[in-house]
């Protein structure tokens, strides 16, 4: 049925663009997740100072021309240890993540195909790991290992597995029974052909969205880890470390602490907002 | 001064949509009114905003729809500018209305009788029980079997007939001044759409005063309306009482419309359908002159320079078109379509099946009786085959087994018994274990256009694949092949390029067909191919398959519930009903008497076109009985209008033969159905 | 229906017995030996032999698994390492209090996260759901020390409201910990609070959108009537899914809630027990977690059957 009020655009690209243009929240979001990981990109080339650069007369300043976010109880700029800490988050929240993409969108892809004695063995172990507290999970595990950046990676991915798989099976379930895919089957081509170039393809749009989400949930969690002491550990610049270390300084310089927490929120909204947004663009029919 | 005859008038209502690309006319000048005790069927395509009038006349536009001018009265209350306040004491009190999809028009967690009763108790003023009553009453009267059990069931439980019923008796319970029916077949299965109609056609009369029927089936308006409006992108064409209009059509687009509808012919004979060039033109860039001028056989350049009113040009009959008194009848028209050759040579077989089985072990259910289901036996015991250039149509109703032979076929689903033989060479029953030369002979088109094509491949890479893949074709190789496929099936060449989302729906299905070709198979699998298409669009596939047999000298295994369309391009055709055939033949001979009883219902129960072509009613009451418990004997006796006994019941019945190998799998012989069936449809004398 | 609900309690055991031997093995069996884990480093040999046979270590691994859960089971959780108590009462105390200000929170982010979605789908678009949108997005991003923190700073350390720490006596009753059960409560709630709002917006939006509803509202039935009757039993469907899982999120939210405002529950006891390498008791409360957890989507997994007719009722 012809549609009186829809959109008249042409082509892919634009098109994309078009439905963005629209949810100028999610362009906002974007954005702010691109700077964060371009700092994470420069580095230590972007901050003013080093990160554990203490300075004994310049403890506990209030922001200022000098440091624009204030300094912390060793002296150290917190402007600095802020961009240089988005380089941790993204390396261990965004490898973690991609890790369990890859291991999870793999499993996912492979069981929800092929099917039988497999998928049903595999969706039972996955239901056992999702039965966990996210949070109790990642304790559990950091108590027994120790909190190594390795292992924090590990734990990342772990974690996100089971949600990946589940949602990359359940795409390609879906798209499995579709007519296209017949159509593959009738002219003959062969089974790892129709996954790889039929059916992931159109697979790709849900699977992207859904790490976009686990990437903004590892941050938090990350972050939260952090503050229990079972996170990154001193004198690492992460976020959530920071705040830890800023409590008993909050009734008097409570700059040490609210400008990391921005930081952290900041960047977890944003890649939600960013979610938003390519929800909207790959998946149209979706609210 | 409002004539107090006319119930429902609409003058000049205008209606557009507030878009990003500016205000959208999706309703440009309507006019129409409806007396007492008369049904006015809306006639349209998908975007000639037939809907959107019927929402906009009574001021339920979506938020960005606007009234823009006109007026829009029920009986002396105008009803565009009032509030939803006042609005809300006309909706459902002296406005009824059905809806295409029965199914998503329920509440999916409330119960029939509450959704009834409530509308008797908002505006009847009944208490609870009272309503409750009434409800049961009314769903007595739209015959429901068991209506108080029925009253307590949720809408997950029903069948879409029974489902629509109930619409129904939710819309007439409170005797609306005006019931407002849009597509309410479309969803339902032939059988079911004829005992629907009927109920329409009865009970509407004693419940409601006007009925304004909006649709985009010619035929089904020819039965139940009195008078027809045709609408074309937003706007009248012509006007006309129905038996004038059918006889003669009084605008180029009625004519084109009615000449696109295969018609069944009871004389047989065979032509092209008539199809209209080009496409709808979009809202935001109308043409300065007549609308339909594009596309036009009979166009003028007065036509173009500014549109023509709708104007009455008969008693009784207006037309929107400067050349309405030189346009030839419909039958003349249609016969202006050149003749299709039909060949009646025998030829070699190219598929065949033999004794075909497909059973689905039982359903595991999540909370059931706990015993053991029985096997669905949805392909029985089919024996069929094609010839080389020729067309099987295999006709049947939902739940008959046609898909499901055609996917055994095609290799997609494992048969349970049987064989299948591709020139006389045995197919390996699952497509897997196929060889590309086999797979090369068999090609298939699926149901559904949206869902045939990778949304993420061009239409170059769809077509192609098979080229490289069965054909073997080199890569330049392919880009040339399917340039010429494109050319085949009449896409301009830049669509190589494009994605499917940027395809309408018969543009898909071109492609599909296009991608069918490819490899140049001997035999080509049809999935309901057309079902989800417009009719004019259609029409354009259909005398697209055929000039590809004719030059191709393929053959098709063509599968439909749509008689007329089987029946047009078929050479022989087959009728199904719940996992096996009932009759076997040459398509004049399957769709003259004697008929099987199922055929014979079949064809009493599609509307056909014409006014003139009379119908016997015979109705199929009941429902298909599950492919899990499939009664003994002949298995359609438990709907057979003319059974003759318990010989139904116990025996299965023999294939008793006519000429040129017609079959007909009935107990009563042939002689006896021939006289019995002799005025079921057939040509009125004087017509 | 009580198929449905036997076969999905099988399924919950099944996996509640995985999840505890995966429970063991990462606490007893990962570390290689526990004892030295516990102990650490420069433990004695003599140190560690006696706490391997205190524990049991030196039976098979089988039958220290099923030693342990059997008597899991019955209720012995056996002594806390750290205070030489029977681990089962401290836990069950802690519990109580956990339970306590989960429920604070519950009833407060579930109704008001289901009214705040409702109206900004009925007010879609407009400056409401704007705001609502653009806050819940903020509360998603905000980890609870955060929030709790920024609680703290303003109501108690800055308005002196409320306390600024909620420890609380071990018996004391709901009432009377009430004024130390909001700030951690609000805390705790605001991520949740978030995420209900937006699902039930997006589902009330969704069926707001389907024809039944116009078939309701062409009905000349009141709007009123329409979304109780008509769209609600439809759209907090979904809203119940989120909610089970939710839980979980919230367990992991006590957990630091608990830490931030020193309050006296389980998330607090099982930092404890990790800092202290309690074995017996990081084991207890870890199994204790997940059962809880478990046992709360088998029942919205039930309430959802329940309330959707198509599951209710499958002829």
């Amino acid at each position: 049925m012809s549609d009186p009020g829809a959109d008249t655009s042409s082509r892919g690209l634009s098109r994309a663009l078009g439905r963005l243009r629209r949810n100028p929240a999610a362009l906002v979001g974007t954005l702010v997740f691109l700077f964060f990981l371009l700092m994470a990109v420069l580095g230590p080339l972007a901050a003013p100072y080093g990160y554990e650069a203490q300075s004994i007369a310049q403890r506990l300043k209030p922001p200022n021309a000098a440091h624009l976010l204030g300094t912390d109880q060793y002296g150290r700029d917190i402007l600095s240890r802020i961009l240089v800490g988005s380089r941790g988050i993204f390396l261990l929240s965004g490898s973690g993540t991609l890790l369990a993409a890859f291991i999870g969108v793999s499993i996912g892809l492979f069981s929800g195909f092929y099917g039988r004695l497999w998928d049903e063995a595999l969706m039972r172990v996955l239901d056992v790991l999702l039965s966990f507290p996210p949070l109790l999970f990642a304790l559990l595990l950091l108590a027994t290992l120790g909190p190594s950046p390795l292992n924090l990676l590990l734990v990342i991915s772990v974690l996100y597995v089971p949600m990946l798989a589940r949602l990359a099976r359940s795409t390609v379930l879906d798209l499995r029974t579709k007519e296209f895919v017949e159509a593959a089957r009738i002219r003959g081509e062969r089974d790892l052909v129709i996954l790889f170039r039929e059916i992931l393809p159109n697979a790709l749009g849900p699977i992207l969205v859904e790490v976009s989400v686990r990437f903004s949930y590892s941050i938090f969690l990350v972050a939260s880890l952090g503050f229990l002491g079972l996170g990154v550990q001193p004198p690492s610049p992460d976020w959530g470390l920071q705040i830890n270390e800023a409590r008993s300084f909050f009734a008097t310089a409570p700059w040490i602490l609210l400008f990391p927490a921005g930081a952290i929120s900041l960047l977890v909204v944003a890649t939600n907002l960013m979610t938003d947004g390519l929800r909207q663009v790959l998946q149209p029919g979706a609210r | 001064m409002p004539d107090p005859s006319v119930v429902f008038q609409t003058t000049d209502l205008t209606l557009g949509y507030q878009t990003e690309a500016g205000l959208l006319p999706a309703v440009r000048g309507a006019t129409l009114g409806i007396r007492e005790k008369e049904c006015f069927g809306v006639v349209g395509e998908s975007g000639s905003g037939k809907t959107t009038l019927a929402m906009g006349a009574i001021n339920y536009l979506s938020t960005n729809g606007r009234v823009l001018g006109g007026s829009s009265r029920l009986r002396e209350v105008e009803l565009t500018g009032l509030r939803r306040i006042q609005m809300r004491r006309i909706w459902g009190s002296r406005i009824g209305m059905v809806y295409q999809n029965p199914s998503t028009a329920l509440n999916p967690s409330l119960r029939i009788g509450r959704q009834l009763s409530e509308v008797a108790r908002r505006h009847l003023g009944l208490s609870a029980r009272e309503a409750w009553e009434k409800s049961r009453e009314m769903l007595a009267r739209v015959a429901m079997p068991d209506p108080r059990s029925i009253m307590g069931r949720y809408p997950h439980q029903l069948s879409g007939g029974m489902l629509q019923r109930c619409v129904i008796a939710m819309a007439l319970i409170t005797r609306p001044e005006l019931l407002i029916l849009d597509e309410p077949t479309t969803a339902l299965d032939v059988t079911t759409q004829a005992v629907v109609l009927d109920l329409v056609a009865q009970l509407t009369r004693d419940f409601a005063s006007a009925i304004l029927y909006i649709t985009h089936d010619l035929a089904v308006v020819s039965k139940l309306c009195d008078r027809v409006g045709v609408m074309y992108a937003g706007q009248f064409v012509e006007q006309a009482a129905v038996r004038d209009l059918y006889q003669a059509p009084l605008h180029p687009y009625t004519l084109s419309l009615l000449g696109c509808v295969p018609r069944f012919d009871p004389e047989g004979g065979k032509r092209l359908l008539t199809s209209i060039p080009g496409s709808i033109p979009r809202l935001d860039a109308l043409p300065r002159g007549c609308i339909f001028a594009s596309r036009c056989a009979f166009v003028r350049d007065e036509c173009r320079r500014s549109p023509p009113p709708l104007r009455q040009v008969r008693p009784g009959h207006s037309s929107a078109c400067l050349r309405w008194d030189q346009l030839p009848t419909a039958a003349e028209y249609a016969r202006s379509a050149p003749q299709v050759p039909v060949h009646k040579e025998e030829r070699p077989e190219v598929l065949r099946i033999v004794a075909l089985k497909k059973s689905f072990p039982p359903t595991e259910r999540i909370f059931g009786s706990g015993g053991k289901g029985r096997s669905i036996r949805a392909v029985d015991g089919v024996t069929l085959w094609v010839r080389k250039g020729n067309t099987l149509g295999v006709v049947g109703e939902s739940g008959c087994g046609k898909t499901t032979m055609l996917r055994v076929i095609s290799g997609l689903a494992p048969r349970t018994s049987g064989e299948l033989l591709l020139n006389g060479e045995t197919l390996p029953p699952d497509v897997q274990n196929r060889p590309r030369s086999v797979l090369k002979q068999l090609q298939m088109v699926f149901q559904n256009p949206d869902a045939s094509l990778n949304p993420r491949h061009s239409v170059e890479r769809a077509i192609s694949r098979p080229l490289r893949l069965l054909a073997g074709l080199s890569r330049r190789q392919a880009s040339v092949r399917v340039s010429q496929l494109l050319e085949a099936v009449n896409l301009p060449h830049g669509f190589s390029r494009r994605l499917p989302e940027e395809l309408s729906g018969g543009e898909k299905q071109r492609v599909a067909i296009a991608r069918a070709f490819a490899a140049s198979p001997q035999i080509i699998l049809l999935d309901e191919p057309l079902s989800s298409l417009d009719v004019s669009v259609q029409a354009s596939l259909v005398n697209l398959l055929s000039e590809l047999q004719e030059k191709n000298n393929v053959s098709y295994l063509f599968i439909s519930h749509d008689l007329a369309a089987v029946q047009h391009l078929s050479h022989w055709i087959a009728v199904m009903y719940l996992g096996v055939l009932m009759e076997w033949g040459d398509a004049e001979d399957v769709f003259a008497p004697p008929f099987h009883p199922y055929t014979e219902a079949l064809l009493s129960a599609i509307p056909v076109a014409d006014p003139e072509v009379g119908q016997r009613p015979i109705r199929l009451h009941g429902s298909v009985p599950s492919a899990a418990s499939v009664p003994a004997g002949c298995r359609f006796h438990t709907r057979c209008p003319r059974k003759i006994g318990s010989i139904c019941e116990t025996q299965t019945p023999p294939w008793r033969e006519g000429r040129n190998d017609h079959r007909i799998y009935c107990h009563i012989p042939l002689e006896e159905l021939r006289r019995l069936q002799a005025d079921t449809i057939a040509r009125r004398a004087g017509g | 229906m009580v198929r449905y609900v036997a076969r999905r309690l099988g399924l919950v055991l099944l996996t509640l017995l995985i999840s505890s031997a995966v429970i063991f093995i990462v606490t007893q069996i990962l570390p290689g030996d526990a004892a030295r884990a516990i102990l650490g480093r420069f433990a004695t040999p003599q140190a560690l032999a006696n706490l391997r046979e205190k524990l049991g270590l030196d039976r098979p691994l089988l039958v220290q698994y099923g030693s342990w859960l059997a008597h899991y089971v019955r209720g012995d959780w056996g002594l806390s390492l750290s205070t030489g108590e029977p681990v089962f009462p401290l836990v069950a105390a802690r519990l109580r209090n956990s339970a306590m200000l989960a429920l604070v929170a519950f009833l407060m982010y579930v109704p008001l996260g289901i009214l705040l979605g409702l109206f900004s789908a009925l007010r879609r678009g407009k400056l409401f759901d704007q705001v609502v949108s653009i806050t819940s997005l903020a509360f998603i991003g905000l980890p609870e020390f955060v929030t709790g923190l920024i609680l703290i700073a303003i109501f108690a350390l800055g308005l002196n409201w409320l306390p600024a720490s909620s420890d609380i006596r071990p018996d004391s009753g709901l009432i009377a910990a009430l004024p130390r059960l909001i700030l951690p409560g609000i805390t705790v709630s605001l991520v949740s609070l978030a995420y209900i709002a937006r699902m039930t917006r997006s589902s009330t939006a969704d069926v707001l959108g389907t024809d039944y509803v116009r078939s309701a509202y062409l009905k000349g039935l009141h709007p009123l009537r329409v979304l109780f009757t008509h769209v609600l039993r439809n759209s907090l469907l979904p809203t119940v899914t989120v909610i089970a899982v939710g839980i979980g999120w919230l367990i992991g939210g006590l957990i630091v809630t608990e830490s931030l405002f020193s309050y006296p529950g389980l998330g607090r006891l099982l930092l404890f027990a990790i800092q202290r390498r309690d074995l017996p008791l990081l084991q207890a409360i870890t199994l204790l977690l997940v059962v809880v957890f478990s046992l709360s989507n088998l029942l919205a997994d039930i309430l959802y059957a329940l309330l959707n007719p198509r599951i209710r009722y499958t002829t």
